[in-house]
């Protein structure tokens, strides 16, 4: 790892004045991929600034949603009762990112930020209608992710938690990569009373996707019937040694049928 | 370089370390535990895993800056040679190990386990050992050294 600096923010705009007085800081949350992308010298941040004591951990049950620090560890998310009791999809799918190790430090916000192409949090917050919370302002889970790596944030904001809405009923489903437990696909499909919204992880090129023909299939029929008559089509897939484009659209159908049925 | 206090099996370390320093080398460097061991250093393999503030992490993954005024536990806070924790007793008597290196960081995450789940199935075990790899045993005798480990632990 290169030499680096390390500043504890006390609060968000404590850190982002951090990131504004170093030359490429970067924020550092539960460290779970900033930190090994520093050992491999694939970053030279100047700072790193730690957000563990900036207050951003906890669950908020906000009637219609649910609110979540951005620091809040994936073990926190998969153990709360509360998560548990308004969207038991989103506790589950904390409980089964990577390993326990992983969940007792990995946060939420450092996911999302993040916006790994194979990260399962990413697919919660597009299919409960999620809005990513930052120091300057709210950003709805459809304008947010933009790409692989990409989001809207910029240089001088820091993620405080993410709100999901309350679904009807949802389920996440895994196709897990056997040794890194990414997705090597992962849907969540999420049922509101004005429709079906559907969020394909660890397959798109450009990261995380909504699937609108599985929606709009599922919003006229919530049944594993209506997604066999969907066609996915393997355009705009990854390919890659662990599986090819066309193997994911597969996935992608079948995940979503568990899913559905589960 | 900065300076990092913290406790370590109970112990206070007040060392000046380089600030990139990974909690697992302060461990193994400046402390002098080496029981605490380094196998992948790329976040897989669990031989590292310590409790800080009583919570398994992966030690090659975390800065010892980050575990300031923590209190860290490594295998050798949790017993002696005298008088084994009963998770080691468990590993020795089911021949829970072969060469001994993941041997440190399966314990440690059994522990966590455990504590939280006093009777874990063999499911659970295994679930709960996913960021544990051995690569000699096969892991039968290792899930039944922490079956037997939870039994001696009171579950």
């Amino acid at each position: 790892m290169y030499s680096t600096k390390i500043v504890k923010a006390e609060n968000s705009s404590a850190a982002v004045q951090a990131i504004g007085s170093s030359k490429e800081g970067k924020i550092l949350a539960g460290g779970m991929t900033l930190i090994p992308t520093l050992k491999q010298r694939l970053a030279n941040p100047d700072c790193l600034i730690d957000i563990s004591s900036c207050g951003l951990e906890g669950v908020e049950d906000k009637g219609s949603s649910v609110r979540i620090g951005a620091m809040t560890k994936h073990a926190a998310v998969a153990e709360s009762s509360s998560v548990a009791k308004a969207i038991p999809a989103l506790a589950d799918l904390a409980g089964g990112i990577g390993d326990r190790q992983v969940r007792n430090r990995g946060t939420l916000g450092g996911s999302v930020a993040n916006n790994d192409p194979a990260a399962c949090y990413p697919s919660a917050v597009m299919a409960l209608d999620g809005t990513v919370h930052t120091n300057k302002r709210d950003i709805s889970a459809d304008d947010f992710f933009k790409g692989m790596f990409e989001t809207a944030l910029e240089e001088d904001e820091v993620i405080e938690s993410v709100s999901f809405k309350k679904p009807e009923k949802a389920c996440y489903m895994k196709f897990p990569n056997p040794a890194s437990r990414y997705a090597m696909v992962g849907v969540f499909v999420a049922k509101f009373s004005d429709g079906v919204r559907v969020a394909v992880t660890g397959a798109g090129e450009e990261g995380v996707f909504r699937h609108s023909d599985l929606e709009s299939a599922l919003s006229s029929n919530f049944s594993e019937e209506a997604v066999s008559g969907v066609e996915v089509s393997s355009d705009g897939l990854m390919s890659d040694i662990h599986a090819s484009a066309d193997y994911r659209a597969n996935l992608i159908g079948e995940m979503t049928k568990r899913a559905v049925s589960s | 370089m900065a300076e990092v206090s913290l406790k370590v099996n109970g112990k206070v370390e007040n060392h000046e370390v380089g600030e990139n320093t990974l909690l697992v080398d302060f461990i193994r460097e400046t402390v002098g535990l080496t029981g605490t061991h380094v196998g992948c250093d790329t976040s897989q393999c669990g031989a590292c895993v310590v409790h800080v503030d009583g919570v398994s992490v992966k030690a090659c993954t975390m800065l010892a800056m980050q575990a300031e005024g923590s209190e860290v536990t490594t295998i050798e806070g949790i017993g002696s040679s005298e008088k084994l924790h009963p998770m080691q007793e468990a590993f020795h008597e089911n021949h829970g190990l072969q060469c001994g290196f993941c041997t440190p960081g399966m314990v440690m995450s059994a522990i966590e386990l455990v504590s939280k789940n006093k009777s874990p199935s063999e499911a659970e075990i295994r679930d709960g050992l996913e960021g544990n790899i051995c690569r000699c045993t096969g892991y039968h005798n290792i899930v039944k050294s922490v079956q037997a480990g939870a039994e001696k632990m009171g579950g």
